[in-house]
């Protein structure tokens, strides 16, 4: 892991940077490397902010939807089987 | 960002499902009443949004800087009720790291001339414990912070689908 070999010094290298920004360039679908190739820092970042928050906003949303359902759920028989289930869609 | 099917009772993902659907279980026994007024709808939404983080930090466990920073975060809270100046303490130490940290680290990008260091103060209010984070495990934690978000969202959806036919 790229943080292991950083903790021993401040500057980390251009590569082991670069090589971070491409991961998380890669778990974005609207910069996908073969149609937009190379894709500044800054907007990886940026993008990754948006997404992120997007997500936060989403288990929000859903923990709303949750709290008007949870009376009509089911959950005494919960165990492996509905874990599975759950899963297994 | 997509779980391959896989069974495995010890993949994060079913660690969270497990915890989570037994926290929903405890928070639905917490209030029995089939009166669900707008307060305590919100209510509910509340200890369920705590509940989706809590059962992620914990299926985390401290194997992740965020990770540690959440559960920690949790745990002052709940400590913070019991004793009203356990907050101030904490808060001051915290202030203490974050300047620390971030001056080592925002000198360097600056000196070497990388033109990300906002993006980067940004991303930090969005990791839990960013503000402590040195870039390099920045941009290492953030990778794995969404991998578990999407995971969180993945089964959130999934079980109100299953229960709002």
């Amino acid at each position: 892991m790229s943080s292991q070999r950083s903790t021993s010094s401040n500057k980390i290298t251009d590569d082991e940077l670069n090589a971070l920004i491409l991961r998380l360039q890669t778990l974005l679908p609207q910069l996908d490397q073969s149609r937009h190739g190379r894709v500044s820092a800054a907007k990886v970042l940026n993008e990754i902010c948006s997404y992120i928050r997007r997500l936060q906003n989403e288990v929000d949303g859903l923990s709303g939807r949750l709290s008007q359902c949870l009376d009509s759920m089911d959950l005494t028989g919960f165990d492996a089987e509905i874990v599975r289930d759950l899963l297994q869609q | 960002m997509n779980n391959p099917h896989h069974l495995n009772p010890t993949s994060l993902k079913s660690r969270f499902t497990t915890r989570f659907l037994r926290a929903l279980t405890k928070i639905r026994a917490q209030k029995p009443i089939s009166s669900s007024s707008p307060t305590e709808i919100f209510r509910r939404y509340r200890r369920i949004k705590a509940a989706a983080d809590k059962s992620m930090a914990y299926s985390v466990r401290s194997r992740r800087i965020w990770s540690r920073a959440m559960l920690w975060k949790l745990r002052s809270r709940s400590y913070r009720r019991q004793d009203p100046c356990s907050g101030r303490r904490s808060g001051k130490t915290n202030q203490a790291i974050m300047k620390k940290s971030s001056n080592e680290n925002t000198t360097t990008r600056r000196e070497d001339g990388v033109g990300f260091v906002e993006e980067a103060d940004e991303l930090r209010q969005l990791v839990p414990g960013g503000e402590t984070m040195n870039l390099c495990n920045l941009l290492d934690e953030t990778a794995h912070y969404i991998k578990c978000l999407t995971t969180q969202v993945q089964v959130m959806k999934k079980i109100a689908d299953f229960y709002s036919f």
